[in-house]
């Protein structure tokens, strides 16, 4: 796609080129790793190779006696600090090192402290561990039946609950009755696909790094970590050492792709911290690829069975869906909840009646935890692909199937059938334009003379309803807030706008990019409020030294929530400098206009007075005395929308099988995507790029393996392929606007939404190339050896 | 990731660096394949003997009845050469196929084929064109065919004290063509192969008078597919006496399975890509 960005344009809705670019690309960023005060002592830890093992011994004296090593840290040493925080455990926090057993491949067993990573390195081989191996609990369904355990005497069993609407247990019963009646009927249909919606890595681009230093006379610890929540870490240090969190300065610097990988405070980042305070000197980790798949959290991980019910004609009557979800050996931020997420998108857009049951289980891996949609992917690939199949088994096109069966077009909150209340939608609009501008009938036929040809090409659609822009406060009540780092926070949002007094505007948001472009998009919410150009805005994000009390950057909710507390924050200071410039100009300020130059009295361009007047004004208040105005020129918001949002959208992929081989081409990827009003359309497409390129990943390539002792087989990237540019097809981007009506922008967020429309477009398209061999369906990732496995047990 | 400590040395010239080589010594030349290994510790030399200094190694050379690519030859180039082109065209589609932009602007042919990864896609076109892999050491040149190169997984013919200086490619005569294609483990040609195979094929009157197969990935080693190669020539390599040679594609060869394919998919696929290289091979005759 082409878009022309043209540097000038700064209201909302204008393709400004992302600032923070041109420092990014020349390598000119600074990131944790680039820190490295004098003295710095870096960390490497002693990983377990088991899954599940007693130690009986760690014996760290050829470690602590090796070349340039400072100290040698068990747990017996941060016994004291207790677990890991974490603001939602329900069974089983992680250990800060492993306390006489290790639960998973890779947990943190000794932490060596030397004067440089290949020393600390060197001296972590030295630590003999005497390990007595016992068997691991791998499969989700052996985990589920509770029989051998994780932990001893905790059930495996973290969560189980079940849906149908949420907050109605009462309405369980008649949903499932309704079901079942529905299923009864001679003349309906049942489908149900048992699928796995399989364990991912994250690999942001920048593995995660912190460094930590600790001011003796001020009794104050400055911490630089790759976080997307430096706010959550801040409160956990100071909780964690007792120290006050406004003596605890963490910065979030450049961060260089996050994913919610890094929404978890982490293990490492405490012991960082422990050890600097220890040792007296600046202490640094940075993750190694090697390392990172068992140091920092997985995603998804589940299998689940989804069963239809509808009429031959496409009425759906009725939507179950089973699910057993993997937590790994310990919980961390928000672990349990994460299922939980995908529930807000249970029934999706649709109005048939839903029933939704999970298992959240404990097995010998690493923790799980949210990544680029957490919970909603799943929860859209389960729908999504039942649908799909249902609309295959009764012979009615997919398109159709979905439009039947959507909630009206609304504009004021509808409660879903699983019980949550939506915005804004108008779903079926959206899916016509997918129709439309895919010309979708062309495209069958086109799939139709392929196949006359003897090709195997296919084409998937999938339409989805995701929630996002988290907030509001009130979802503390369900565990959402930072109330365990002690912080009591709930999701609101926050933004501080100060003209300065050249007339320079400074911002600063308590939510940081991990390559969003918040530096051109709060640019553009400020600019749009205050006239003033982007060029002369600076913001300021990731410190929380000098930032507002921040939730964070996940759950595409920047934009939503933080910006929308800066566009009022930005609306206060307008006020107030109409004000100012009303006085200076002798008007009324209901009759003064801001524009880039400064203010002027309406309908008289003669009888203005520049930003630098107005600006010096707020600084010189003696001259504001006269008009009762204060100095300064500045304000702070929080921000609390009623609701969350929740954007949606349509998919198409076409792709072609080579049966030969199995291998999958993806030809075509089209999206409409609805995220209500858009602030910048080239950062909007970026996004959708990413996602779609991670659900397609998922899709086709990725896959977190252990084998059935636990063992983790992908632990680079050698064994764990991601996607390439060279792998995909140029995507097509359109969108619909429906704004919503819980902010000031009528914006969404579309950070997730790629990645949630994204993994069953293409199942959907691979199972439509080869439902004339009889594939019904293939599990993710559709490498060609499964592809291939297939199309042979099809053909029998 | 870091790896175990080593020495290391840079020399100016070959006798320095043969006279440098010794029982725990690795010749590094792009570094592609063997940094990842030294920095996950899954390798770890006591010296590395860096021979990216060295001069006269990074050329492709028009011998008169050969060609001969240097040990510094970087893979953009093997890509891209005229001459490879012309007398070794699978080997240049090998190269273009190997690793990234990135990867194939430092990591270099030579060292692909003394690294003797598995699924490497240059090993088979070596083998599939001729090469002979020239080997000096301090004390002469030995000159291997790339059939008898392969030895293991990532183990080569070569000594300790050797370093591929060379390999040398018959030219292509008339009614001569090669090929190579593979599936990527990413799908495609994107990645490492899942299975690979390079063909070379010498046509007159009609029929197939000689051909060399070398097929990738599928076991502990790249290797000569002889009984394709037999029950090929002679044929008129229509569709049919294609796909009965392919049969043959891994014949003696223990198909290894792995994440990316069962024993019986890699097997499969070593006879399907047998087969279209031929095809291709002979379309460039």
């Amino acid at each position: 796609m082409t878009m022309t960005a043209t540097q000038t344009t700064s209201a909302l809705g204008g393709v400004v080129r992302r600032r923070e670019d041109p420092a990014l690309i020349q390598g000119r960023g600074k990131y944790v790793d680039d820190i490295a005060p004098v003295g710095t002592l870096h960390v490497a830890f002693a990983r377990s190779p088991y899954a599940n093992a007693r130690i009986n011994s760690i014996d760290t004296t050829a470690a602590k006696n090796a070349e340039g090593v400072a100290a040698v840290y068990t747990h017996e040493d941060v016994a004291h600090l207790g677990d890991l925080i974490a603001q939602v455990v329900v069974a089983k926090a992680r250990p800060l090192l492993a306390n006489g057993m290790v639960k998973h491949v890779g947990e943190a067993v000794a932490m060596v402290v030397a004067e440089s990573p290949a020393l600390a390195r060197d001296a972590a081989e030295l630590i003999d561990v005497d390990y007595e191996p016992l068997p691991a609990v791998i499969d989700l369904k052996e985990a589920a039946a509770d029989e051998k355990k994780v932990h001893d005497g905790i059930s495996n069993v973290v969560v189980a609950w079940e849906a149908g609407p949420f907050g109605d247990p009462d309405g369980i019963a008649q949903t499932r009755q309704t079901i079942a009646d529905a299923k009864a009927l001679d003349d309906t249909v049942t489908v149900s696909i048992e699928a796995v919606n399989q364990r991912l890595i994250p690999v942001p681009i920048e593995p995660r790094s912190v460094l930590a230093e600790w001011n003796l006379g001020y009794g104050r610890f400055e911490v630089y970590s790759s976080t997307q929540i430096p706010h959550a870490l801040a409160g956990a240090i100071g909780k964690t050492f007792d120290v006050p969190s406004n003596q605890v300065r963490v910065v979030a610097p450049e961060v260089g792709g996050g994913f919610g990988c890094k929404l978890n405070v982490y293990n490492d980042e405490i012991l960082t911290c422990f050890a600097a305070r220890e040792l007296g000197r600046p202490v640094k980790w940075t993750e190694t690829r090697r390392e990172a798949p068992s140091s920092t959290i997985h995603g998804r991980g589940w299998v689940a069975t989804a069963t239809v019910v509808g009429t031959k004609d496409g009425e759906i009557l009725g939507y179950e869906l089973e699910a057993i979800a993997d937590m790994g050996a310990y919980e961390q931020n928000f672990t349990a909840a994460i299922p939980f997420l995908g529930l807000f998108v249970g029934s999706g857009q649709y109005k048939f009646p839903t029933y939704w049951k999970a298992t959240c289980v404990l097995t010998n891996t690493m923790t799980t935890d949210a990544y680029r949609g957490a919970g909603r992917p799943e929860a859209a690939y389960y729908l999504e692909r039942v649908i799909d199949a249902y609309a295959r088994e009764i012979g009615v096109d997919p398109v159709v199937v979905r439009k039947k069966n959507f909630l009206d077009k609304f504009d004021e909150a509808v409660v879903s059938p699983i019980g949550f209340a939506l915005d804004t939608g108008d779903y079926a609009t959206n899916l016509d334009k997918l129709v439309e501008v895919a010309d979708y009938e062309g495209l069958k036929a086109e799939r139709d003379k392929a196949r006359a040809e003897g090709r195997h090409v296919g084409i998937g659609v999938s339409t989805y309803c995701e929630v996002c822009g988290f907030a509001p406060t009130g979802l503390s009540e369900l565990g959402f807030s930072w109330a365990t780092y002690g912080l009591p926070a709930g999701f609101s949002g926050s933004g501080l706008v100060r003209v300065n007094p050249d007339a320079t505007v400074t911002v600063v948001i308590g939510t940081g990019p991990t390559g969003q472009g918040h530096q051109t998009t709060w640019a553009q919410i400020v600019s749009d409020r205050l006239g003033i150009p982007v060029g002369r805005i600076r913001v300021m994000h990731g410190d929380t030294n000098d930032s507002p009390m921040g939730i964070g950057t996940f759950g595409s909710r920047s934009a939503a929530v933080d910006g929308s507390a800066t566009y009022e924050a930005a609306g206060r200071v307008a006020e107030k400098a109409r004000a100012i410039a009303a006085h200076l100009l002798e008007a009324s300020a209901e009759d003064i206009e801001l524009d880039a130059d400064g203010a002027h009295v309406a309908g008289s361009p003669d009888s203005s007075v520049a930003w630098g007047d107005i600006a010096s004004a707020a600084y010189l208040p003696y001259k504001l005395a006269d008009a009762g105005l204060e100095g300064g020129l500045e304000a702070s918001v929080i921000f609390d929308p009623p609701n969350a949002t929740w954007p949606f959208g349509a998919h198409l992929a076409m792709v072609e099988v080579d049966v030969d081989t199995g291998n999958v081409k993806l030809l075509r990827y089209i999206t409409v995507d609805d995220c209500g009003n858009v602030i910048n359309p080239m950062i909007v497409a970026g996004q959708v790029h990413g996602g779609v390129t991670q659900g397609i990943g998922q899709a086709m390539f990725e896959d977190a393996i252990y084998d059935s002792d636990g063992n983790m087989l992908t632990a680079s990237l050698f064994d764990y392929p991601i996607p390439g540019a060279s792998d995909l097809p140029s995507y097509e981007l359109h969108s619909t606007v429906t704004p919503t009506n819980v902010n000031p922008m009528g914006v969404k967020g579309i950070g997730e939404a790629g990645t949630i429309g994204s993994a069953q477009t293409v199942v959907n398209a691979v199972v439509d190339a080869l439902s004339p061999l009889g594939v019904k369906h293939i599990d993710m990732p559709l490498r060609p050896k499964r592809v291939w496995a297939a199309i042979q047990e099809a053909r029998g | 990731m870091y790896p175990r400590q080593f020495d290391y040395v840079a020399p100016t010239s070959l006798d320095e660096a043969l006279s440098a080589l010794g029982e725990d010594s690795k010749v590094m030349a792009g570094g592609m394949s063997l940094l990842p290994l030294m920095k996950m510790r899954l390798f770890s030399p006591g010296l590395i003997v860096d021979i990216g200094r060295i001069g006269g190694l990074d050329g492709v050379v028009d011998n008169g009845d050969h060609i001969e690519i240097g040990a510094l030859v970087r893979h953009a180039t093997t890509a891209s050469n005229d001459l490879v082109a012309q007398h070794a065209a699978a080997l240049a589609t090998a190269a273009s196929l190997t690793g990234d932009v990135q990867v194939r602007n430092r990591g270099t042919t030579c060292g692909a084929l003394a690294h003797a990864d598995v699924a490497a896609d240059q090993t088979a076109a070596a083998i599939a064109c001729g090469a002979v892999m020239v080997a000096r050491s301090a004390s002469g040149t030995r000159e291997i065919p790339a059939s008898e190169f392969f030895v293991d997984s990532l183990t080569s013919a070569l000594n300790p004290e050797e370093i591929l200086t060379s390999i040398r490619i018959p030219k292509a005569g008339p009614g001569e063509g090669s090929a190579y294609d593979k599936l990527g483990r990413r799908g495609g040609h994107s990645d490492y192969a899942v299975a690979g195979a390079a063909a070379w094929v010498k046509k007159s009157n009609g029929s197939i008078e000689d051909a060399r197969i070398g097929v990738t990935g599928v076991g502990t080693r790249a290797t000569l597919a002889q009984g394709v190669a037999e029950a090929l020539i002679g044929t008129d390599g229509s569709d049919e006496a294609i796909k009965a040679a392919a049969e043959r594609a891994v014949e003696g060869v223990t198909v290894l399975e792995d994440l990316y394919g069962s024993e019986e998919y890699k097997t499969h696929l070593a006879k399907v890509f047998t087969a279209r290289a031929i095809k291709a091979a002979l379309a460039a005759t």
